[in-house]
């Protein structure tokens, strides 16, 4: 095992545990600078929309992984994301640098109005909550039509920035980086924040809501601090996906959506940055997986390729269930147990990783 | 549309969600778990009665095709909690939240790929027929879904405070672990309970597959049902009928005196006006956590 | 004027009175236990004054200034520190994180500056983690300051949730049973830390605790309560030969051990 010395108080406060661990994620982000010279267009494509959804995670993540508050409606703040950009630049006619953190910042205001009345509820009636806000959503983007374009929705316009063109099948490398450099951003705020005393303030309350207010922690405060946070992360995501869809209506951002992000990070592992993107990971490049399965199928059968609706949903919903059977840690918490077990071979106790209660409390003390 | 007819209707709706809200409930009351999948057990209780009984299936008889495919369910129910429901044991309400929607994913693809995409009506023996009263035109069978509902909430009501099983059931809801010291089977009694959900659902099926048709999708019926069931009251029983039959009547009505487009949204407005004046439903029965 | 005073106080549940009419005061600097059989009405004054329960009748002034208006977030901000008779700590974080959490009212950073982790947040966090140094030193939790708590041994958890509210550098730190489920090695140790947290640091104390030779050891005042009300007020010695306290608490046979 790595025994890190701690010499000074920033050994305990920078962002990497120790030099080979900085040198590992400066690795990974140089690969992925270098990703356009290794994918064709295709992929490169498919990989943005990884970073997408991994926006999208952490900023699901930092509600329910660390602040403890379940949503079942987060796709209510992908859709005010998009339509917010959108319509920021088409009828405000503001620069996509502009309406971008606009879009995110009116959705955390909006977060933080809408969730103070329902702020009080606990676990699944939050969820239901956050549950019936999202479907209203939905019939909401319908009634507003001369805004939003009703059924038949909006265009979004390509993303430029001082006249450079981001078309995701013109400029896919640009578009890619540009991604990547929000993803990076995002990332580094959100580990900044979870070493200083906001985060702490929301592990918290995610732990026990009763010693956080005995230390002076204001629950109510830091609960819609997290709704708003994690709307406006979430939102950003959502303004790139409509960019990236080019046009999206009322069913873009539907009630399974919100399920789909849930899973993925429940996939991914709660609690973690990494699992946010681990579950992108999954959640990205899991329909490539069915199709290269089916297709081998397909030929080792000698039957032609069929499309089976539902099958995607189906299997993502399959691979949730063995994962709470069986890690309810997600990936990143098996990991993190197969990176013991290596760094202590041939130490390692079974029980060291033993099951314990999940971040998610369980209301069966009432 | 008369009010009457509007009422029969909104009453019959209402009565369906009010069967699913009741699955919700039961399951609730017993294990404390969430079961999001209650709509699409619903769904696929409907399918399953469908495929033994409509001709371009199997064909048999609908007297001999229904208590089968209540049986088949109840089994379902069974075997969800006893291989998967009861290894979430000490997990999180949102994890078996997220769990069931899962599993309402994963049985929305098997009755897809089984029974097909298209919507599709059970043949029963009552379709089509009306009845009058009074000179008002009403189906038969949104009157036989709020017979079979009445009838069923007196069969339920005798089996919870006459029979062994049933009163077992509400002495492991309201504490698991005196019971378990009283020498219930908690675990069996849990399998049970998940049992009679499975079989409710498959009732609540039928009569929705009988008045309209039904698709794999329908099980997100189940989402308005949930809402139901937390208007009502979650935990109380009563409760989710009450809040079934308050949505089914709100839903018809908005449309009919407010703008179409209400009809969706009433159901879900009236949900969070409850949660942020009256967190516990109407017919409250959730105590506060002691500190 | 005293620290802590709480006059007339009355809370009853439903019919049952778990407080009724308690008065007294908690002099700046001293030790004070309140003892008594369980349900005697005990946590329940802590809870009080953490404002978790609000008081039906009478007033609890802190530094002179009435408390009842404050929630019970803003009571750490006076510093008044609290750990529980069921030890409520963060489960999923470090030591150090619990530790860091009792650093909460001293915060002086804003969002946007966490976000950012501006220069200015990297002092402050230095500025932290040197209070906590000091606790983890004094409490001798080094061996576990990048554990997680869950998985910690109880007697652990239990310094840990004393030191998180050291760590808040409190005026007053509310101890609810403090040596309950202890080795005896462990309950000695505790003795001296409450000497110190008295002598070395200034803070006032008030305890909740079963353990007599605990209390007799350390405490300058005792108070015993039964049925929720006030028995006796005095020196250990006083109150444990109150033949009030006998009778009640002890039991008529008992032998004072």
């Amino acid at each position: 095992m790595r025994i890190v010395f701690k010499t000074s108080h920033d050994a305990d406060i920078r962002l990497w545990k120790h030099g080979a661990q900085l040198f590992w994620y400066l690795l990974l982000l140089a690969a992925a600078v270098a990703l356009p010279l290794l994918l064709d267009d295709f992929m490169l494509g498919e990989a943005t929309n990884v970073l997408v959804w991994a926006i999208a995670g952490m900023g699901l993540m930092l509600l329910v992984g660390h602040a403890g508050q379940a949503s079942l409606g987060h796709a209510a703040w992908l859709a005010l994301g998009a339509y917010a950009d959108t319509l920021l630049q088409t009828r405000a006619g503001l620069p996509f640098l502009m309406s971008l953190p606009l879009a995110a910042v009116i959705s955390g205001l909006v977060a933080a109005l809408v969730t103070l009345p329902i702020m009080r509820l606990h676990g699944i009636y939050l969820a239901i909550a956050t549950l019936a806000l999202s479907v209203l959503t939905e019939d909401i983007i319908i009634l507003a039509e001369p805004w939003t374009g009703g059924v038949s929705g909006l265009f979004a316009p390509d993303i430029e920035i001082f006249g450079i063109n981001f078309n995701r099948y013109t400029n896919p490398d640009g578009l890619y980086w540009l991604v990547l450099a929000i993803t990076v951003l995002i990332t580094l705020g959100y580990a900044n924040l979870l070493r200083a005393p906001t985060g702490r303030a929301f592990v918290a309350v995610r732990d026990s809501e009763i010693s956080a207010r005995a230390m002076g922690v204001h629950v109510a405060r830091t609960k819609t601090l997290a709704f708003a946070l994690s709307a406006a992360v979430t939102a950003v995501a959502g303004a790139l996906m409509g960019h990236m869809a080019g046009v999206f209506n009322n069913e873009t951002f539907n009630i399974v959506i919100s399920i789909y992000l849930l899973m993925m990070i429940v996939i991914g592992g709660l609690g973690s940055i990494h699992g946010a993107f681990l579950g992108a990971l999954v959640i990205g490049f899991l329909p490539q997986a069915i199709a290269l399965l089916r297709s081998a199928l397909a030929g080792a059968l000698g039957i032609g390729s069929i499309t089976i609706p539902g099958l995607e949903t189906a299997i993502f919903g399959a691979i949730l269930v063995a994962f709470l059977l069986f890690e309810p840690r997600g990936i990143y918490g098996r990991w993190i147990v197969i990176r013991t077990w290596f760094e202590l071979f041939p130490f390692y106790r079974r029980d060291m990783f033993r099951r314990q209660r999940s971040y998610l409390k369980t209301e069966r003390m009432r | 549309m008369d009010a009457l007819q509007l009422l029969v209707s909104g009453l019959a709706n209402g009565c369906i969600y009010g069967l699913i809200a009741l699955g919700f409930v039961l399951i609730y009351k017993a294990t404390e778990a969430v079961n999001f999948a209650q709509g699409d057990m619903m769904m696929l209780g409907a399918f399953i009665t469908l495929g033994l009984n409509n001709e371009a299936w199997l064909g048999l008889p609908f007297w001999l095709a229904v208590p089968l495919a209540i049986a088949v369910m109840a089994a379902i129910g069974y075997l969800l909690d006893a291989l998967v429901l009861r290894r979430m044991f000490g997990q999180s309400q949102i994890a078996v939240v997220i769990l069931t929607i899962a599993l309402g994913f994963i049985a929305r693809f098997i009755a897809g790929a089984i029974w097909g995409h298209e919507p599709q009506s059970l043949e029963s023996p009552i379709a089509g027929m009306e009845v009058r009263v009074g000179g008002i035109v009403l189906g038969l069978d949104e009157v036989a879904v709020i017979v079979v509902t009445v009838v069923l909430t007196g069969v339920l009501y005798l089996f919870f405070s006459r029979t062994r099983l049933g009163l077992a059931m509400q002495a492991t809801s309201q504490n698991q672990l005196a019971a378990y010291y009283m020498g219930i089977p908690v675990k069996r009694v849990h399998s049970l309970t998940w049992a009679l959900a499975g079989a409710m659902a498959a009732i609540a099926g039928i009569l929705f597959a009988t008045k309209g048709a039904i698709d794999p999708n329908s099980g997100l019926l189940g989402i308005k049902a949930f809402a139901a069931a937390v208007i009502g009251g979650f935990g109380s029983l009563p409760g989710a009928l009450l809040g079934g039959l308050i949505v089914g009547l709100v839903e018809p009505f908005s449309a009919r005196y407010i703008a179409a487009g209400f009809s969706q949204i009433m159901p879900y407005l009236i949900l969070l006006l409850i949660l942020v004046f009256r967190p516990d439903g109407i017919l409250a029965q959730v105590r506060q956590k002691k500190v | 004027m005293s620290l802590l005073e709480l006059d007339n106080v009355t809370l009853a549940f439903g019919g049952v009175k778990a407080v009724d009419r308690v008065s007294f005061a908690v002099e700046e600097g001293e030790v004070f236990a309140l003892v008594g059989p369980n349900g005697a009405g005990k946590s329940t004054i802590f809870n009080l004054i953490s404002r978790f329960y609000s008081p039906q009748e009478g007033d609890i002034r802190f530094d002179g200034h009435s408390i009842l208006d404050l929630a019970p977030e803003d009571i750490a901000d006076l510093g008044i520190a609290r750990t529980f008779q069921n030890v409520e700590l963060f489960e999923q974080a470090t030591v150090l994180q619990n530790l860091l959490v009792g650093r909460h009212r001293h915060r002086r950073t804003r969002l946007w500056q966490d976000i950012l982790f501006t220069p200015f947040v990297r002092r402050e966090e230095v500025r932290h983690r040197i209070a906590v140094e000091k606790v983890i030193e004094f409490l001798e939790l080094e061996p576990y300051r990048e554990k997680y708590i869950q998985g910690l041994p109880y007697g652990v958890r239990k310094m840990v949730e004393m030191g998180r509210a050291l760590a808040m550098e409190p005026r007053l730190i509310l101890l609810d049973e403090p040596a309950s489920g202890l080795s005896v090695e462990e309950t000695q140790d505790i003795a001296f830390w409450i000497e110190d947290m008295r002598k070395l640091m200034g803070i006032t104390v008030v305890m909740v605790e079963h353990d007599m030779n605990l209390v007799r050891d350390v405490s300058d005042r005792v108070l015993a309560l039964a049925d929720g009300r006030v028995l006796a007020v005095g020196t250990p010695r006083e109150v444990q030969t109150d033949p009030r306290v006998i009778e009640a608490y002890l039991g008529p046979e008992e032998d004072v051990a």
